[in-house]
């Protein structure tokens, strides 16, 4: 089964991000896809490379680029979220005149058409939030 | 619209205080290009997205209440009200702004977008879709 995976509470204080983490990683062991998973409202600020939470603690962001890049999971960040919350691709921070980006790896920043898209194509969506 | 799906997006927070209301307002009218089957659903605090003369003079914070009467020219004409989640905050649909849409099936006669379902006819309706995403 094709899941898609919607994000939309921020590390840390919730642990959404944390349990559809987990929910990825189960669905795929069970060989399910998760082809696609969208970032939306403080969802967004999963993606920041300058997240240096304390050594014994998980790092969320690491955790899902090295689960997208084994996996090839598309990881979405919607732009107009990520925008209002300070997160910025190299095009976008030029765009903006802003002197630093900080999309961590294995992100990419796109529009809310890719979220509709995962409801139109995939089996079921699945959105961890408050 | 043979192979379209039946999205419904579930608003269950009050629209000032939190950014669910106007960040899911904004997945809607994106949606609205993708011609699926769109339906919105308020309940819980999510009523009060609804309400007619909302000021926010005094929060500095945008009112975007009025983006909900340009849904009807989107073609997003089903917004499902629970009448529990009304009545619980002691409000009726008189507080609620009027909605409407054109039918182009019917001389584009205006009619109500607003429907107040009760609790148990929204339990059909979500159970009814195929995409439930909730804010």
């Amino acid at each position: 089964m094709k899941f898609g995976i919607v994000v939309s509470e921020g590390p840390y204080t919730h642990q959404a991000a944390d349990t559809a983490y987990h929910f990825a990683k189960a669905a795929l062991d069970k060989g399910h896809e998760v082809p696609r998973v969208f970032f939306y409202h403080d969802g967004v600020n999963v993606s920041s490379s300058l997240t240096v939470p304390p050594q014994d603690e998980r790092h969320i962001q690491k955790n899902w680029s090295t689960l997208a890049s084994e996996n090839e999971i598309d990881l979405v960040v919607c732009i107009a979220a990520a925008q209002r919350r300070g997160i910025l691709d190299e095009n976008e921070a030029k765009r903006q005149g802003k002197d630093a980006a900080n999309l961590a790896e294995g992100f990419r920043i796109s529009g809310l058409g890719q979220l509709i898209e995962m409801g139109i194509e995939y089996d079921r969506m699945v959105m961890f939030g408050d | 619209m043979p192979d379209a799906k039946k999205f419904l997006y579930v608003n269950r927070k009050a629209p000032y205080g939190t950014i669910y209301a106007l960040e899911s307002l904004e997945v809607v009218l994106i949606a609205a290009a993708f011609e699926q089957d769109v339906s919105l659903a308020f309940l819980d605090d999510g009523v009060f997205q609804l309400t007619k003369d909302q000021n926010t003079d005094g929060i500095g914070v945008k009112n975007f209440s009025p983006t909900f009467r340009a849904l009807g020219d989107y073609e997003v004409t089903k917004l499902f009200v629970e009448k529990e989640s009304l009545e619980e905050r002691g409000l009726d649909p008189s507080d609620l702004q009027e909605i409407t849409w054109e039918d182009e099936d019917a001389d584009w006669e205006e009619k109500p977008s607003i429907r107040i379902v009760s609790r148990a006819e929204m339990a059909d309706i979500m159970a009814d879709q195929d995409v439930v995403l909730s804010f």
